[in-house]
């Protein structure tokens, strides 16, 4: 079979046990118009060019992975799309507006409400406890603590570690903090999940278990995901892959 | 590897006749070939002879007779021997996909070869996303994650193939692109950048 998830949805028989049911979210996502889309990015450190001329789209509600090999660009284009950075040309759009044409404040209150984002290294802050870490971003944006704590405990929960919310980051083993982290960014409720090789420091067990989950929560909540991986075995969990290579969409001028 | 390997595990949890032992290997190995009932009912008449099975009743309901079958002390032994055996390694002799790689670089140029492996990239990824939604289907039997993960795995070496593939042929492609301008009978090569 070479079908996309797309077609596979449509052209699946319902009992079919091991395929995903033709849901109505893959089928409608695919007729909206992208929530995220790049043209032309260009984008250098110094000399070193990380970025010539990139242009893609995100699909709401689905999980795209961008693969390619080490060096090839997959994290600037992320800095780039989550507006982290600032490309030296070219346009990042969310929705109908050019985000890369705003100003830093714009883009950072962005950063907190609509995107959320997620490294390797889940960059907790080791002195708070489980359930602080993942309350922070609603702390910051203002939420009262009582109720910012009540959703970081749900937030846990739905991803399986409710049994960690006391704990302090050096406590807890790699793939608990990372679900954490997961949780972290997932609490705003952003429409955009950025995840840069969020399983990279992980055994391949662990980083199963948190894949599912977080496959398993952004499919209920809506989430569009950028998934950033160099694995083909994590890329496998996303509906789409584009592949990055010398700072360029491979294949991207082949159809 | 052998289907009388097989049949014996299976037989080992408890005896039972060949229909069923079909029902349950096709169930515990989904990504296995459908055992054929000729298939299982020969495998077994073999190792009764060599005393591994013996037949310890018929049972006659309605329709054809059935043997029931059990794993004899000998049988018992054999499949303990052969689960202490190391599986021999593939010799990856046969590769259909460095074999049509090749052929596209000699009938056509690298464009069309790059083109071919980004295409059957594409087709490993699509049936590694499929495996990948099996395993994590909360609902899946150990049997059927078990067997995700090793089809996996393999695809995961062919596409780490794949992608190297597509970096020595950019290469290639540099290279010639950055010899000596060609003589009037090669034929042009297309832009790549
Ligand atoms: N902070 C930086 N300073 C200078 N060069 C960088 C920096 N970050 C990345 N690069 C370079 O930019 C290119 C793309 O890097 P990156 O986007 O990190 O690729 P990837 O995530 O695919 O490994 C590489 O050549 C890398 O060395
Ligand atoms: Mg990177």
């Amino acid at each position: 079979m070479t079908h996309s998830i797309p077609d596979a949805a449509e052209t699946t028989p319902p009992d079919s046990a091991t395929e995903r049911p033709p849901d109505a979210t893959t089928v409608v996502h695919h007729q909206n118009r992208p929530v995220l889309a790049a043209r032309s990015l260009v984008f250098s450190y110094g000399n070193t060019a990380a970025l010539r001329g990139v242009s893609m789209h995100l699909t709401r509600g689905e999980i795209l992975a961008v693969t390619g090999p080490s060096g090839s660009g997959k994290s600037t284009l992320m800095l780039c799309l989550a507006g982290l950075v600032t490309p030296d040309a070219g346009e990042v759009r969310f929705g109908d507006q050019v985000i890369s044409a705003e100003k830093e404040a714009f883009r950072s209150k962005l950063r907190r409400t609509d995107f959320g984002v997620l490294f390797q290294f889940g960059q907790l802050v080791p002195e708070l406890t489980a359930v602080e870490n993942v309350a922070l971003p609603l702390l910051l944006a203002g939420v009262k603590r009582s109720s910012a704590i009540t959703a970081a405990t749900t937030w846990l929960d739905r991803f399986g570690v409710a049994e960690v919310a006391g704990s302090r980051p050096p406590e807890m083993s790699g793939g608990q903090g990372q679900r954490v982290a997961v949780a972290r960014a997932m609490v705003t409720e952003p429409s955009v999940l950025f995840a840069d090789e969020p399983t990279g420091a992980l055994d391949a067990l662990s980083g199963e278990q948190v894949l599912t989950q977080m496959v398993r929560v952004v499919r209920e909540a809506g989430t569009s995901v950028v998934l950033i991986t160099h694995d083909a075995t994590v890329a496998a969990y996303g509906d789409r892959e584009i592949v990055v290579r010398d700072g360029m969409i491979d294949g991207a001028d082949h159809g | 590897m052998s289907t009388g390997h097989v049949l014996m595990g299976l037989l080992s949890t408890r005896e039972r006749h060949g229909y069923d032992l079909k029902k349950d290997h096709d169930e515990r190995f989904p990504a296995a070939r459908p055992l054929a009932f000729g298939q299982v009912y020969a495998t077994l008449e073999r190792l009764r002879k060599k005393g591994h099975v013996e037949a310890v009743e018929i049972e006659r309901v309605e329709g054809p007779d059935r043997t029931v079958y059990r794993l004899t002390g000998d049988g018992r032994a054999a499949l303990a021997e052969w689960l202490s055996e190391v599986e021999k390694p593939s010799p990856f002799v046969s590769n259909p996909l460095a074999t049509k790689a090749t052929i596209a670089l000699l009938v056509a140029d690298e464009a069309t070869a790059a083109d071919y492996l980004r295409r059957q990239r594409d087709a490993h990824l699509a049936r590694m996303r499929e495996y990948t939604r099996l395993k994590t289907d909360p609902q899946a039997s150990i049997a059927e994650v078990l067997g995700a993960d090793y089809a996996i795995a393999h695809l995961d070496a062919d596409l780490r193939w794949l992608d190297t593939a597509l970096d020595r042929i950019a290469a290639l492609d540099r290279s010639l692109a950055s010899s000596p301008p060609p003589t009037p009978d090669d034929k042009p090569l297309k832009d790549f950048s």
